[in-house]
């Protein structure tokens, strides 16, 4: 039998692991179980992905949409949104922080959502087979100059980066470090080819150069050897730092926010035992992510770290509109109305600010941020005819009349259901106070009541405890 | 009213990297016609400003501010080893720092000096969908407008008496309170700025008129925003806005032009605006760009560059040419660029300084060579 307490942890762990679920949703797979529940996110076989030709037909420029937005953002949203593989998405989201590309230099949408297929398709598989695959990656060769990395003038910029935001961190490798895996990247490029049309483009592919390649001996972090790329990523894998590194981002993202990651070689994880836990599977499993995954999502430190983060404008946005559902289609203007809010709140997806990704945690939050995510949520659950609201508004109606106290639990039970403080809940009491009972008796009390509903939910979501994952 | 008005800063960032050549044109020289085969101004449309040089035919409205003497141009502006980034270049702008990422933005420090306690939260107003880095400093309040004033607010979905309740339990809800920890009580705090400074600007447009009438584009309606808060004297120091964007890869011709019409007209409405109320004698507009653009044309737009112009305009100005246009010959140009020979924080010193002074050292991190474009009063 489905309890509180097991909607209460399927809806964290939907939060977290996905964008969220519906009372519908989070019902079935509670019933399901959770351990099943887990097994199926890190393993969705059965389920679909989002659909691109219904993206296609809608907005055909979607496909390929070069330099210009929104039209990539709305192609993302679009999978965000629809997609049945929730982990899947929030994985090709957790490597689109840490492998931060942005269209600012690549100016290429078209291949920065290559790169995000790539990260689905691969989000969840061998770390070490996702770092080859992201050194060919075209949109990060450009984006770290690999392309301008030769045998005779050496680039060291994705070299260093690979060793500093993609594997272990600042201080577990040396300057000569840096310097010899460039080295070992000589010669891996992309290639074009000019489109036979002025506006067209035709795809980047990785192009391995082999007279451009430096191939002498190479000293990296203690072994030596005629390396290719491929064997400084197979020697960076087997550190002990790149399983801690990788484990802390995991931490940071699913479980609790850490500090910014610059400052991780000065501040120790918040808890330590379950960094090392996760870094252990990463090491004992060959560097499986999945396995990752299965060993945090299940561990108790996962289980009890409800509403420890601060949603990134991503998951509030997809993570709202998935439970009050209407944006499922990509209408004419999906991009200005549903695409464009996580950049209008600080997060521009396929655009990250640098390399280092976003400032996340308390650093999403400033006087403009906060009114513009509290207004966008706002006006969502405010829509009282839409599906999602509609299905709460059915919920609380089967419920017969409602008394203040009841009326007020069963809102925030059905917005979560979310934990909130005395204070915040005093206030939505008063509100509720204010009209009385919750009746459904006559047309007139349902449309009032109907009002009330939408009001106190707008209420609710303009509270802080909202803004929380 | 005989006290002295406080000095008050506009910011126009053209975002997207503005092409100096074609804005402020040297068509008297060889050059410019050598290296612009598929992007140039027609010589005849160019509006001359002296021997050597010309504005755009689409700053037309700009022309009469500068003859009055109330328009600098700032040539050369930049930095040393521009990255050619959009987002680094941007970023460098609003830090002052070139070589580490900063976070802390140049106007944030300003306003943390202009406002130390916090007691107007809204010295520093900021148009746009998103806060700019330049106005960024944790525990600085910054009212970030998007959209139209008249409507800006929190949970403007709800409507008459309604709301104000609503808005009334909001504050209560967002009070400091014990024990909630430092990110509630953040988020508590950046709440309530947020409320109090949509309170008070959303009155602005309501104590405004005026006969004047801005041209229809993205960036009149924002300067019409700041005209009416500006108006309002509500004790805004800083306002930033962007317009853009500017990012002419290919197809220049027609989009730089239309850019800079929707600039210079709207600039020129502002401006007027502000005098029909009086208000125009305390303030002074910058307008920037991240970087210039590449000096020989791609075929049909140009590439990111280095060296790029500034303005700056307002009665307080002293106008005319500042610094020198940077030499287009092969061999003086870095990577095909127009190298910089004016520092950007030289430009932010002068307007730090003599303009709205505070300590700009500590501000723009050192001491640079600026220009003195503001009259002394």
């Amino acid at each position: 039998m489905v309890d509180n307490h097991d909607i209460g942890l399927m809806a964290h762990l939907m939060r977290r692991a996905g964008f969220g679920a519906p009372r519908e949703e989070l019902e079935r797979r509670a019933a399901k179980g959770y351990e099943a529940t887990v097994e199926e996110l890190i393993h969705p076989k059965t389920t679909e992905p989002a659909d691109e030709y219904t993206l296609l037909r809608y907005q055909p420029a979607a496909l390929l949409p070069g330099g210009m937005p929104p039209m990539g953002n709305v192609n993302w949203m679009f999978h965000m949104v629809n997609t049945q593989r929730p982990l899947e998405e929030k994985m090709a989201l957790f490597w689109h922080h840490v492998f931060a590309t942005g269209n600012s230099k690549v100016d290429n949408y078209d291949q920065l959502l290559a790169q995000i297929a790539m990260f689905r398709q691969r989000g969840m598989g061998n770390y070490r087979d996702l770092l080859v695959a992201l050194a060919k990656d075209p949109a990060m060769l450009y984006w770290l100059d690999n392309n301008e990395n030769h045998k005779d003038a050496v680039n060291e910029n994705w070299g260093r980066e690979l060793l500093e935001l993609f594997s272990m961190g600042q201080g577990n490798y040396t300057e000569k470090d840096v310097r010899q895996a460039s080295r070992a990247f000589t010669g891996w490029t992309f290639s074009v080819k000019i489109p036979r049309l002025p506006y067209g483009r035709f795809p980047w592919e990785f192009e391995y150069v082999a007279e451009d390649h430096d191939d002498g001996e190479k000293e990296f972090l203690g072994h030596t050897g005629n390396f290719n790329g491929e064997d400084i990523i197979d020697i960076v894998v087997q550190q002990p730092a790149c399983g801690h590194f990788i484990a802390r981002h995991l931490y940071n993202f699913f479980v609790a926010d850490e500090p910014q990651v610059p400052s991780w070689k000065i501040n120790l994880p918040r808890d330590e035992a379950a960094v090392a836990a996760l870094a252990d599977t990463f090491h004992e499993s060959g560097y499986d992510i999945a396995a990752m995954l299965t060993t945090l999502f299940t561990s108790d430190f996962f289980k009890e770290a409800y509403f420890t983060k601060v949603k990134s404008p991503a998951e509030l946005v997809v993570g709202t509109l998935r439970l009050v559902g209407g944006a499922e289609l990509p209408r004419p203007d999906y991009g200005r109305d549903v695409a464009l809010q996580p950049t209008y709140m600080g997060q521009d997806l396929l655009n990250p600010p640098s390399v280092e990704g976003w400032h996340t945690g308390k650093e999403w939050i400033n006087s403009g941020s906060l009114m513009s995510r509290i207004n966008f949520v706002a006006e969502m659950v405010g829509s009282t005819d839409l599906p999602g609201v509609q299905d709460m508004i059915g919920r609380l109606r089967a419920k017969g009349p409602l008394d203040p106290d009841a009326f007020v639990d069963s809102c925030l039970d059905l917005m979560g259901p979310l934990q909130v403080g005395t204070d915040t809940r005093q206030e939505l009491l008063e509100q509720a106070r204010e009209g009385g009972s919750l009746a459904w008796d006559t047309a007139d009390e349902v449309e009032a009541s109907v009002v009330r509903v939408g009001e106190m939910l707008q209420l609710i979501v303009a509270m802080r405890e909202y803004q929380f994952n | 009213m005989a006290e002295k008005k406080e000095p008050v800063l506009v910011v126009l960032q053209l975002s997207g990297g503005n092409d100096y050549l074609n804005t402020i044109i040297p068509y008297a020289n060889s050059l410019y016609w050598d290296n612009r085969p598929a992007v140039s101004i027609p010589e005849d449309q160019i509006i001359p400003i002296d021997q050597a040089l010309g504005f755009n035919p689409s700053m037309e409205a700009l022309k009469p501010i500068y003859d009055a003497g109330d328009m600098a141009v700032i040539h050369g502006v930049g930095y040393a080893n521009s990255p050619r980034s959009h987002f680094r270049s941007m970023d460098i702008w609003h830090t002052c720092e070139p070589d580490t990422v900063g976070t802390e933005g140049w106007l944030g420090r300003a306003l943390r000096d202009i406002d130390p306690n916090k007691e107007n939260v809204v010295t520093g107003v900021s148009f746009g969908p998103s806060m700019y880095r330049a106005m960024a400093l944790p525990g600085v309040p910054v009212a970030c407008v998007s959209g139209d004033l008249e409507t800006y607010g929190m949970l403007p979905g709800i409507e008459g008496q309604q709301r104000l309740k609503v808005l009334e339990r909001f504050k209560n809800a967002y009070a400091p309170a014990i024990g909630l920890g430092a990110v509630m009580d953040y988020m508590g705090q950046t709440g309530l700025d947020s409320m109090a400074g949509a309170d008070v600007l959303k009155a602005a447009p309501q104590r405004y008129q005026s006969s004047v009438t801005y041209p229809d584009s993205k960036v009149a309606r924002k300067l019409r925003g700041v005209a009416q808060v500006h108006t309002a004297e509500v004790g805004t120091r800083v306002f930033y806005l962007d317009h853009g964007s500017f990012d002419t890869h290919a197809s220049q011709g027609g989009e730089h032009a239309k850019l800079w019409r929707e600039v210079s007209e709207g600039v020129s409405a502002f401006f007027s605006d502000l005098r029909e109320h009086d208000a125009a004698d305390n303030v002074v507009m910058l307008v920037f760009t991240e970087f210039g653009r590449r000096v020989h044309d791609n075929g049909s737009g140009t590439d990111h560059g280095a060296g790029g112009v500034a303005f700056a305009i307002g009665d307080p100005v002293k106008g005319g040419m500042y610094s020198e246009y940077p030499s287009l010959k092969a061999e003086d140009l870095t990577q095909g660029d127009l190298m910089p020979n004016q520092d950007f924080r030289g430009v932010y010193t002068t307007l730090l300084e003599d303009w709205l002074e505070l300590d700009a050292p500590s501000i723009v991190g050192g001491t640079f060579e600026s220009p003195a474009f503001i009259a002394k009063a």
